[in-house]
């Protein structure tokens, strides 16, 4: 990543997180910060542990798996990694 | 009124592929063995079957040795211990199995748990607390994700069996946190070896500590049947080796072994190996002597490989796609298209007195649908040609056409990457 993570804000965090989403949202679901990975998604775990990796990797940050059962919408997702960048 | 509490379970993946299960077709979680003729054949149904999927690579379920040592153990000391080890379940046959290992593995410690389930529960959960982070394989097999479910560390995955994604990761971490990584020698699924040259490179550049569950490749890989940090000549650098006796060693139970100098302190901490019944005098007799027959057991091994080369080149023949395209152990797995095909090969297989493994997703990586299959030192020639000889049959009486089963564009991507997978097969 060339721009400075921890200055972005939580909405550029979740429009990125839209993008990586993409190429999985096969059923083209509408994303909005209340999409669900499981249900509304229906992103299998395989799939939603790619999603997870590839997201660490745009971030270059953990995202430890203790945290997944709490992170079941986009914008949960977008929380946790805003929390985690900019306490970096 | 209050909720069922089994309401739950209506959208478990393994329960709704059991519903899919059409019916009259045997239930491949419910076979039983009404008498067991030797290491390779059973009586189910009625029928003499030639067992193809019981993790018994070195044949030591009727070792000579074992059965006697196991007869006078269970004379001599009864049924079983009924406590634990840091209580009344520690008998001088515990403490003889636990110098067997050390001799075996050239370590200073061993400890023996109950089962190789709670071993890997056991060692994971302890070692790695509140502050520290567990960086895990994501094919890991149910125990290692169940044990890091039960730990308090941060737990976070690589991509199976990649050095590289597990380097990247460990740059991720503060440098001063604890860390423990956690491989497999060989992958239960699919039969696939871990890059251990590579891992525990990575391991050692950012300081983390690595443990090597060596369940499926203790007995036949290595000079003397150690695993694959032997065979890699890894052995010195890695940290914890974890086993299990309900494999190679033909019985049940699990071990750890280490140099770490403070080891011991792990039976005082260690809930998994404290808060369960220690190993009957039985089973613990059978184990050490299976370990020592191990130790000499070249002809068992070269007979595993050939067998093993036999059924890999027989189901390749006959244009089955495996899991792995050379031979990385006795494990070949043969990928169909979806859970159906299985669940109908597997039955026919059965009716025709070969007993195979099933494995579906989420126990199975990359989404795959497989037929599963463990080879035995003890399987003849004859054996795994009449293997191969009844897969052939099943293929032509319904219809499939090995050549042609490929995965689809998005499994093969999947396939390639090597993704995620709960892991959760019953295998430990």
């Amino acid at each position: 990543m060339g721009v400075d993570a921890s200055s972005l804000t939580n909405k550029q965090i979740r429009d990125s997180i839209c993008v990586l989403i993409g190429p999985l949202n096969t059923k083209n679901i509408p994303l909005v910060p209340e999409t669900t990975f499981s249900i509304d998604l229906d992103l299998d775990s395989l799939t939603v542990m790619d999603l997870v990796a590839s997201i660490e990797d745009e971030y270059e940050i953990v995202l430890p798996l203790n945290m997944l059962p709490d992170m079941e919408n986009i914008q949960q997702v977008a929380d946790a990694v805003e929390k985690i960048v900019k306490g970096q | 009124m209050s909720k069922d509490l089994f309401e739950k379970f209506d959208d478990h993946p393994m329960v709704k592929a059991h519903r899919l299960l059409p019916e009259g077709m045997p239930d491949p979680s419910a076979v039983r063995m009404d008498e067991v003729h030797s290491q390779t054949e059973a009586t189910i149904d009625g029928r003499r079957t030639i067992l193809v999927g019981t993790n018994n690579y070195m044949g030591m379920t009727f070792n000579e040795e074992a059965l006697e040592a196991a007869h006078d153990a269970l004379r001599n000391f009864g049924t079983g211990t009924t406590g634990s080890r840091v209580l009344n379940g520690t008998y001088i046959g515990h403490t003889e199995l636990e110098d067997t290992l050390r001799e075996f593995y050239g370590t200073k410690h061993a400890m023996v748990f109950s089962t190789g389930y709670q071993a890997n529960l056991g060692i994971v959960s302890s070692l790695a607390g509140k502050d520290d982070i567990v960086i895990i394989d994501a094919d890991s097999h149910a125990s290692i994700y169940d044990a890091c479910a039960m730990g308090n560390a941060t737990v976070t995955r690589f991509r199976h069996n990649d050095a590289s994604d597990l380097e990247k990761r460990l740059s991720r971490l503060p440098a001063e946190a604890g860390k423990l990584v956690v491989v497999e020698g060989i992958y239960s699924m699919l039969g696939d070896r871990a890059p251990l040259i590579e891992i525990v490179a990575a391991c050692k550049k950012y300081g983390a500590s690595i443990a090597v569950d060596e369940a499926h490749s203790m007995g036949f890989c290595g000079e003397t049947g150690r695993g694959i940090a032997q065979e890699l000549g890894v052995e010195d650098e890695v940290d914890f080796i974890i086993g299990t006796f309900s494999k190679s060693v033909g019985t049940v139970g699990g071990f750890c072994v280490s140099n770490h100098p403070k080891f011991e302190q792990l039976r005082l901490v260690c809930r998994p190996y404290m808060f369960t019944a220690s190993l009957p005098p039985s089973v613990v007799a059978s184990a050490r002597a299976a370990i020592n027959a191990l130790r000499y057991a070249d002809n068992q091994r070269g007979a595993l490989w050939d067998a093993a080369n036999r059924l890999h080149a027989g189901l390749k023949g006959l244009g089955f796609k495996l899991a792995t395209d050379k031979v990385e152990s006795p494990i070949i797995a043969v990928c169909l298209e979806d859970a159906i095909t299985v669940a109908e090969c597997w039955s026919e297989l059965l009716k025709a007195g070969v007993y195979v493994n099933t494995a579906f997703p989420p126990a199975t990586p990359a989404g795959l649908y497989l037929l599963r299959c463990s080879v035995c030192a003890a399987h003849t020639s004859e054996q795994i040609d009449q293997i191969i000889e009844k897969f052939a049959q099943v293929a032509g009486k319904l219809g499939i056409r090995p050549n042609e089963t490929r995965p689809s564009g998005e499994e093969s991507k999947k396939e390639q990457d090597r993704p995620e997978s709960d892991a959760a097969a019953a295998t430990g």
